[in-house]
């Protein structure tokens, strides 16, 4: 059977033409094509690694950024309480001051008083004293005249100072 | 921007119509053959079709003779037309002291067969394949250059995915880690395959993947490929099979080393039979027509050759598929790990 009976011939041209195929074709196509895919492939996967790397850097950096936010918050309220306590203070010692100078005044004010009223009352002694020594001379004077009227005298004498 | 001279499409179609208009050449040619006297044999133009030749014989009337080179240790080499063999009358003369019959050229003194190398219709369809191969694939690289890092434009962009099946799909999975070497053969492995069957299903084109010896050259190239890539493993589970008993290795040995070669002859006897096999039923449907000698059945017979053109464009994939994929496995079992236990 010739359609069986394989031909040296065409064995022959066949395994030279397809050896030269494999070299030719290797060295001109698959080798760039095989390489371009590859690449292409790698690059590919570069790019879902790094979006994936940025992706990850970003959720880092939106932590970053919230805990930056919560110290900020922190630290606002922190001053905000020292400057509260800061004004509170500040309010006391003005009170506390106010009185102490109202109580000072007051203090002094009264010093002034009580030293206006010892001169008063020193005053007052001594005209008292004045007016008892005219009385004692007045009633010496009538002493000597009658010891009645002296008495009378003296009485009615009492009796006026103490209308006075 | 270059408009992509190859859009896929409309050549798929084209390439669909040429077929199915192939169909009615070879009833053309065989028609004016049935002019003559002798009584139509179906048999002798079926196989005339599906085998070599030393003229190309698209129509009666258009026969391209073809160049004869031959070898013989008394005569040396001698390159003529095959035309030679023919005087005007299309009868079979003797030229040179040679002789053609039924394809095979002897000395006509001693009838001693001689190498014959001549370009035969085969060994042209094979010319015309390879230099296809390297034209469209010299074109893809081309497009892989200019399109570094871009997405791919016109056969480039046809073929990548071809490419990438073949990768992936094929040799990857059967062969392993070890795939990148040998990448370039199974490539051109698939798409000579592939191409020579899309070629064979053009009108008048020769059966290129369907003639035994280009089948067998291609299984004895997978098969060196395969036993002198074939590491410890390989071989210790050919001649020593481990974990199996040891009589029972006795017999498994000779088994074994059979099927070294029935590897590659499944190979060949496989693609060699799908390809043939699809010629010859389209032949047959056709040469309905000149048997019966009825236009009826004619118009029947061709409307299934268009049915069983399309299969036959399913086997060229198929085909070129199943050779690479055994081709692999059988690489893949020569070079796995056998690291594992059994």
């Amino acid at each position: 059977m010739d359609l069986l009976t394989p031909g040296p011939g065409l064995i022959i041209w066949q395994a030279f033409i397809f050896l030269l195929l494999i070299f030719l074709l290797a060295k001109l196509a698959w080798k760039p094509i095989l390489g371009s895919l590859k690449e292409r492939e790698q690059s590919i996967q570069q790019a879902l690694d790094s979006a994936e790397q940025a992706k990850k850097e970003m959720a880092s950096l939106k932590a970053d950024n919230e805990n930056l936010l919560r110290e900020a918050r922190e630290e606002r309220d922190k001053i905000l309480k020292t400057a509260r306590e800061a004004a509170n203070r500040l309010h006391d010692q003005a009170q506390s001051d106010a009185k102490k100078n109202a109580d000072k005044i007051i203090e002094d004010a009264r010093s002034v008083i009580q030293t206006e009223k010892n001169a008063a009352l020193r005053d007052v002694k001594a005209q008292v004293a004045a007016f008892s020594l005219e009385v004692a001379e007045k009633l010496i004077k009538k002493n000597l005249a009658d010891d009645k009227a002296q008495k009378d005298l003296a009485d009615s004498y009492i009796k006026e100072l103490k209308l006075n | 921007m270059k408009k992509p001279f190859f859009a896929p499409k409309p050549t798929f179609f084209a390439l669909i119509l040429i077929v199915f208009s192939g169909i009615f050449s070879p009833v053309f040619a065989s028609n004016e053959a049935g002019h003559e006297t002798e009584p139509f044999n179906a048999s002798e133009v079926i196989l005339h079709h599906v085998m070599d030749d030393h003229q190309w014989h698209f129509a009666d009337w258009f026969v391209m003779p073809l160049p004869v080179i031959v070898y013989s240790s008394e005569k040396g080499l001698d390159v003529f037309s095959s035309s030679r063999f023919y005087d005007e009358h299309h009868n079979a003369v003797e030229y040179n002291g040679y002789k053609l019959d039924h394809n095979h050229i002897t000395l006509a003194d001693s009838g001693k067969a001689v190498l014959d190398l001549s370009i035969t219709k085969n060994v042209a369809m094979l010319f015309i394949n390879a230099a296809l191969l390297l034209f469209v694939f010299t074109s893809v690289a081309k497009g892989f250059k200019k399109n570094q890092g871009k997405a791919p434009t016109g056969m480039q962009s046809f073929f990548e995915p071809v490419i990438l099946f073949v990768r992936d799909e094929i040799v990857k999975p059967n062969i392993g880690h070890q795939y990148e070497r040998f990448m370039p053969y199974m490539l051109t492995l698939f798409f000579f395959i592939l191409f020579g069957n899309l070629l064979g299903l053009l009108p008048g084109a020769g059966n290129l993947t369907g003639n035994i010896a280009v089948t067998m050259t291609l299984a004895v190239f997978t098969f060196l490929i395969t036993n002198f890539n074939g590491n410890k493993g390989y071989w210790g589970h050919i001649f020593w099979t481990p974990g199996v008993p040891l009589p029972l290795r006795i017999v498994i040995l000779p088994v074994e080393i059979i099927g070294i070669f029935t590897k590659p002859f499944s190979l060949m006897i496989r693609l060699f039979v799908a390809i043939t096999a699809g010629h010859i039923v389209l032949l047959s449907l056709i040469c309905l027509a000149f048997i019966f000698g009825s236009y009826m059945v004619g118009i029947g017979s061709s409307l299934i050759v268009l049915f069983i053109n399309l299969i036959e464009l399913l086997v060229a994939g198929i085909q070129a598929y199943v050779f690479t994929m055994f081709s692999s496995m059988y690489i893949g079992m020569a070079v796995a790990d056998h690291s594992h236990d059994h």
